[in-house]
């Protein structure tokens, strides 16, 4: 996320940076340490679906709503996946209200991405009359407090969210819609995590802190299938990886996530 | 969600002492607040009242932008009403809509007048309010979560300020009403009040309701005002103030 979350000092930069040196973190974590995560599915009653990550201080709700609309033009026969990210102003106080701004938008497309590619929907189900009418499936992710990371909680909390949705069928008769009285639970054909991994200085460290995303020089957003395979990467900032660092963040994004997919099983 | 509704209804045709949710009159829904739950706001307040949840957070006092905005004698309460997207059914846009606005600004008339804003010349309050989940009478779960949000920011006030609504549905005065009320109701008047000062600060009505029955609803909307008020003390004694167990040790 780019420099616009207040300002680290350089003092406290310096220290981050000698302390990642040392292998240790300033909250006491090791460099490939998850601080700790809360999911709570099903948070919200009217959405089809919904979850709560808390990620450390950072908490993201995500709600899903299934509503019938027009296909995209160029696939009249697919269903319609939407991610969309609000930052709030209670979230952190240089948060302000008003239009989407670069970051909010880079973590929906992120997350998206991350859905879209790994293909966690059977898009054709989703259609019900070919160019005029089919399911959308609106992600929406509300983030209600930042300290660091919102990419890898909002992409639990999206799956989570995924995983409970139950919406309403709708039958074609006559070339007309029908509303029926079954809802029907969405049927997930992937499961893709984030892992983010931000350099520090020479070191590579897992789920930033909002001051570590502050003073660090590059980040890499792996976003990994149930099977270990990558669905999309996303690298910000300006300095550059060599690639040794990349293979190191690959395992390492390899290792992480298959631990969170264990922590997020668990709550079943 | 409609058919649901319509199920209840019937019910309550049969059972007319009860509403259609099985709440008596003169019940308001149940009311949980909580302070302090934001660690990046000056202030924080959550709300349950019956099905809505609501997260507030207060930022400042802190310096005016634009700067030609700030008022030379006093600060500035600006408060911002936002539904997410999935709070109702069926999906609404993340944009402010005309009745968001509206919202924010009589919030802002709402809780002006129990702060004491010559404190802070120059300065802007902000008390942004986020509807995680609506089920009617959102602007009074908003109120009343950002009292106790302002007070969670230490901002010093002449009260708190309880909010409740009163209204007519199917012939009959009722109190706190919930979203199906709202919507299929006679009336709604969605109140304001300071308990203390015995003012009403905020006084709006929608439908149709004859004089007499409108001043009764006024008294409702403030008895039920003063148990929120009582809520919403405990809320903030939670927090702040000294437990049974604590004033019993001074007293020994």
């Amino acid at each position: 996320m780019s420099g616009r979350y207040g300002i680290v000092s350089k003092l406290k930069r310096k220290k981050i940076h000698e302390v990642v040196a040392s292998g240790n973190r300033m909250d006491g974590r090791g460099l490939e340490e998850y601080r700790e995560i809360v999911v709570r599915p099903n948070a919200m009653e009217k959405a089809d679906g919904s979850a709560e990550v808390y990620l450390g201080k950072s908490r993201v709700l995500v709600g899903v709503s299934v509503e019938i609309g027009k296909p995209f033009e160029d696939t009249p026969a697919k269903g319609v996946l939407i991610c969309n990210a609000e930052f709030t102003p209670i979230a952190h106080p240089t948060f302000e209200p008003g239009p989407p701004k670069d970051d909010s938008i880079e973590l929906a497309r992120v997350v998206d991405r991350g859905l879209r590619s790994a293909e966690i929907l059977d898009f054709d189900k989703l259609c019900l009359i070919e160019g005029s009418d089919v399911y959308l499936v609106f992600v929406d992710l509300y983030v209600l407090s930042y300290d660091g990371n919102l990419i890898d909680a909002s992409a639990m909390g999206a799956i989570e969210a995924l995983r409970n949705t139950k919406m309403q069928v709708y039958k074609v008769k006559e070339g007309k819609l029908e509303l029926t009285k079954r809802t029907q639970a969405l049927k997930l054909l992937s499961e893709p995590l984030a892992v983010t991994i931000a350099k520090i200085g020479e070191n590579l460290v897992v789920d930033p802190t909002a001051d570590e995303e502050e003073v660090m020089d590059a980040r890499l957003t792996i976003t990994l299938d149930e099977n270990g395979n990558v669905c999309t990467i996303q690298k910000a900032r300006s300095e550059g990886f060599t690639m040794e660092e990349i293979k190191k963040a690959l395992s390492l994004a390899q290792e992480k996530s298959a631990e969170i997919r264990e922590k997020l099983k668990r709550k079943d | 969600m409609s058919k649901e509704k319509k199920k209840t209804r019937r019910k309550t045709k049969k059972k007319p002492t009860k509403r259609f949710d099985g709440r008596n009159p003169m019940e308001l829904r149940p009311i949980k607040i909580e302070s302090g739950v934001l660690p990046n706001a000056d202030g924080s307040a959550y709300i349950e009242m019956g099905k809505n949840k609501v997260l507030v957070g207060v930022f400042g006092p802190k310096e005016m932008h634009p700067k030609r905005f700030a008022k030379p004698n006093m600060a500035t309460l600006r408060c911002r009403y936002h539904m997410s997207p999935f709070s109702v059914d069926p999906r609404r846009s993340p944009a402010p809509s005309r009745r968001d606005m509206e919202i924010g600004m009589v919030m802002t008339w709402a809780l002006e007048p129990a702060i004491f804003l010559d404190r802070y010349p120059r300065s802007v309050i902000e008390v942004y309010a986020e509807i995680l989940e609506a089920d009617g009478g959102t602007r009074t779960a908003c109120i009343n979560a950002a009292t106790v949000a302002l007070v969670d920011a230490g901002i010093p006030m002449r009260d708190l300020v309880a909010s409740c609504s009163a209204g007519k549905m199917d012939g009959k005065l009722v109190v706190d009403l919930g979203d199906y009320e709202d919507k299929e109701g006679e009336a709604d008047v969605p109140l304001a009040y300071m308990p203390k000062l015995e003012k009403i600060t905020l006084l709006q009505m929608d439908g149709v309701l004859p004089p007499n029955e409108f001043e009764e609803c006024i008294n409702l909307a403030i008895e039920g005002c003063k148990q929120i008020y009582e809520i919403q003390r405990e809320a903030l004694k939670k927090k702040y103030g000294i437990s049974e167990e604590l004033q019993e040790e001074a007293e020994e």
